[in-house]
């Protein structure tokens, strides 16, 4: 493991719901070494997935400090915010997010597209492909596709622009134990074997056993 | 990329696509048929005013172009004009309508073959008694009419089709002058004076002498008065403007079908742009891909519309080919279009700066 990728200094979140203000993340410090498959666990409305949110720059932080690659994203604007989930995270969600109305390589492409590179990818995404086993399938819709399959493309989309972090939110919680165990293991080779850092918002302890490390959220804070 | 998009999207409802892109074309079509009865209208009464075959036409004082009032002038006038130097010939003509568009004309059939060269008989013969009927081949048509035939519903009086003649000359419509004028109680009068000079050289001299010979009334050279066949002569205008009336309907039809379309569509993909925001699409790319489809459909509207327009004209010349007469105005094509797609743009920008300003969190969590 090397220098921390990701420094995140007291930060916190307060959602507006009606009138009251709910307290989402109360003063989250948090390390990230580059290379680093990181667990977090904790119950239902711990803070997992705005910790996520925040991280991901798909909303921001109403205090502290969140540092990616040494830069500051707590004070992104909107534009900067999207800047940096076209260069420097990808998501995988537990629901797959694919783009029902495109194929499997096209659902890939468009990611490419979007953060402006061009259409073929590099040699190395292409040993992504073949740890992700979906070579043969990428001409197929999502509806076509099983649950595993389209967590496998759904990997392959959030990894096509070599993002610093992936942010996996639930990754296997829509499959059945063998996908499960599939998208884990691929997940964990994209780590070992090309040095993807990795974040995983997970239930299941067996999955957070694929991380080299696991921590515990509770009451928007990590207690472990 | 973006266009694969949305096509894709156009395809994953097809019904959709296909109904807004006929509910586009629906004020394309109407566009380009009034643009097109009104110009094919005004170029067929012109052909027909052509094929009579004079140099100059008198019509009375405080007339229209393009409508005559009963018949104000006396006959005595057309003899008084025959009478002048150079003129070869003049000849009399009432006209009478006979239904919104229909008119029948009353004329002196020797006359009228010496001016114009006659009809082209297509079945039967010319007048042979003073209750003959000569109709055109459109009118024959549109009326099921063989020569021979009895015809009652024109002016409550029983008629006999002499003959069928080739279209393009003078009228529909065509019945010996005394009859008509004596039908309509106009006995002695005509509605207008169509005059041949002897000599083509002779046309202006005869033109001069006539307007200061009959300063109060409207004379033309042939040529003068089929160029005031325009829309904008028609009524004082009110044709060009009724046109930019249904060219703002277009506008509003236009807006409101992509509207609803387009908001229904983002309704239905809220998800889709929250995976398209995760992805790190910025909101001009979310308009982008809406603009877009909306202007894809745009385009196969105004298709349609045009295609429409020519399904609308195939029927009028089934139906009614002798009453009304629609061009195919390929220079309108453009501007239909343009007319479309301004309210498709319209209509797309509202949904699609909505989309582009989803919350991302908020659209991935849409079910």
């Amino acid at each position: 493991m090397s220098e921390p990728i990701i420094e995140i200094r007291d930060l916190r979140k307060v959602y507006r719901v009606g009138k009251v203000d709910v307290a989402a993340l109360r003063g989250v410090d948090l390390d990230v070494a580059e290379g680093e498959f990181l667990a977090i666990v904790g119950p239902s409305g711990s803070g997992k997935s705005t910790l996520f949110h925040i991280i991901g720059g798909l909303t921001p932080a109403s205090g502290g400090s969140v540092r990616i690659g040494g830069q500051d994203i707590s004070s992104l604007t909107d534009a900067g915010r999207t800047d940096l989930r076209k260069r420097k995270v990808g998501f995988v969600f537990q629901k797959f997010n694919l783009l029902p109305n495109l194929t499997a390589g096209d659902n890939i492409a468009i990611a490419r597209y979007i953060a402006g590179r061009p259409p073929e990818p590099d040699a190395e995404f292409g040993e992504a492909l073949t740890l992700l086993g979906i070579s043969g399938r990428l001409g197929h819709k999502p509806a076509a596709l099983s649950g595993g399959e389209q967590q496998r493309v759904a990997l392959a989309r959030a990894i096509v622009n070599h993002p610093a972090i992936l942010l996996a939110d639930e990754p296997t919680g829509n499959l059945d134990s063998e996908n499960t165990v599939t998208v884990l293991e691929v997940m964990r080779n994209l780590n070992r074997r090309l040095g993807q850092t990795i974040l995983m918002i997970t239930h299941n302890p067996e999955a957070a056993a694929f991380a080299h490390r696991t921590v515990r959220m509770r009451d928007g804070r990590i207690v472990a | 990329m973006t266009i694969k998009l949305v096509v894709e999207n156009l395809k994953h409802k097809p019904m959709r696509s296909l109904l807004s892109m006929f509910l586009i074309a629906v004020p394309v079509t109407l566009i380009l048929c009034l643009v097109g009865l009104s110009r094919g209208m005004l170029a067929d009464s012109a052909r027909r005013a052509k094929g009579i075959g004079a140099d100059i036409i008198v019509r009375p004082p405080k007339t229209s172009v393009l409508t005559l009032s009963g018949a104000p002038i006396r006959e005595q006038l057309v003899s008084m004009i025959q009478s002048k130097p150079h003129v070869g010939l003049a000849m009399g003509m009432i006209v009478h309508p006979v239904s919104s568009v229909s008119f029948v004309s009353g004329i002196d059939l020797d006359q009228f073959n010496r001016m114009s060269g006659g009809f082209k008989y297509l079945e039967g013969g010319p007048f042979r008694g003073p209750d003959d009927l000569i109709v055109d081949e459109y009118y024959a048509r549109q009326n099921k009419l063989r020569a021979g035939d009895q015809v009652t519903d024109i002016l409550n009086h029983h008629w006999r089709v002499s003959g069928v003649v080739e279209g393009g000359k003078m009228a529909h419509l065509v019945v010996p002058m005394r009859t008509l004028q004596d039908l309509t109680g106009n006995t002695g009068k005509v509605s207008q004076i169509f005059v041949k000079a002897g000599r083509p050289a002779d046309i202006p001299a005869v033109l001069a002498e006539l307007k200061a010979l009959l300063e109060d009334y409207n004379i033309y050279t042939m040529e003068e008065f089929t160029s005031l066949f325009t829309v904008e002569n028609v009524q004082g205008g009110a044709l060009s403007t009724f046109i930019n009336v249904m060219v703002g309907i277009g506008v509003v039809i236009g807006f409101a079908v992509v509207l609803l379309s387009m908001y229904m569509a983002v309704l239905q993909r809220t998800r889709e742009i929250g995976i398209l925001k995760a992805l790190g699409a910025s909101r001009w790319f979310i308009l982008r891909v809406i603009l877009a489809e909306a202007v894809v459909m745009g385009l196969g509207g105004t298709v349609v519309g045009i295609g429409l327009s020519f399904v609308a004209r195939a029927l009028i010349m089934a139906l009614y080919p002798a009453s009304l007469t629609q061009a195919i105005t390929p220079g309108w094509w453009p501007i239909a279009g343009a007319i479309s797609m301004a309210g498709v743009l319209l209509g797309a920008l509202y949904p699609g700066l909505s989309a582009a300003a989803q919350d991302p969190i908020e659209a991935l969590a849409y079910e």
